[in-house]
């Protein structure tokens, strides 16, 4: 059962991140394109868990850890430089 | 591993799957850009959210033991999310006020004398009447 569960899971993350790069590429302004890359980074996250769940090791916690931060820390970055034209002053 | 453990960790699968889906598919679909924050930054953090919480199970039915590293990511996740919001709508606000011409986003009226805090300053507090505002000072 859970193996169809994380089939299923597969596939709509998927389909979440092509949605996401299609923002990515369409979006009217550059903020669009930031909020795309940070809610891929999201949905990559979800799929490294349940990469994890599906080859039952526990490894790649690390990995989603890692890119959680340094998700929120480029987001944090992008935005600042689009608010104050440079990111540390 | 016990059925309904089994059945409890497809279920937080799927449903994570589900809200993972919904948020992207706002994000393609949603109208403007403050409409289209929504849809990431509530229904995609609870879909991971959701999938740690699986994956906890998971391996507490399958080693027996608690692992700490979803509960981990999940705090991580939310509470850098709301940031994340806030910063990218404080972004948008202010090119939106820098561009002059195109269409721009309306926004609502405040409902008080003072505009929105993004854009004017804060009301004036004169004299006794400033008790109301508790963040200065």
């Amino acid at each position: 059962m859970i193996e169809y569960a994380l089939i299923f899971g597969f596939v709509a993350v998927s389909l979440a991140l092509v949605m996401n790069l299609w923002r990515l590429l369409q979006g009217p302004s550059v903020v669009d394109r930031v909020l795309a890359v940070d809610t891929m980074v999201i949905n990559t996250i979800a799929l490294i868990i349940l990469q994890g769940m599906y080859q039952g090791t526990t490894l790649y916690f690390e990995a989603a850890l890692l890119l959680a931060m340094f998700g929120f820390i480029s987001t944090v970055a992008f935005c600042r430089f689009l608010l104050r034209g440079n990111v540390i002053e | 591993m016990a059925i309904w453990l089994e059945a409890l960790i497809a279920l937080l699968i799927v449903v994570s799957g589900v809200f993972i889906l919904v948020g992207s598919l706002g994000l393609l679909k949603l109208p403007t850009l403050m409409m289209r924050l929504h849809a990431p930054t509530k229904a995609t953090t609870l879909g991971v959210g959701g999938a740690l919480l699986a994956s906890m199970g998971f391996f507490w039915a399958v080693e027996g033991t608690i692992s700490v590293h979803e509960l981990l990511v999940t705090a991580f996740l939310f509470l850098t999310a709301p940031v994340t919001a806030h910063f990218i709508a404080k972004a948008h606000l202010h090119l939106e006020r820098k561009r002059d011409g195109g269409e721009r986003e309306r926004l609502p009226q405040t409902g008080t004398g003072s505009g929105w805090s993004t854009y004017d300053p804060a009301p004036q507090t004169g004299g006794e009447e400033g008790d109301s505002a508790p963040g200065e000072g």
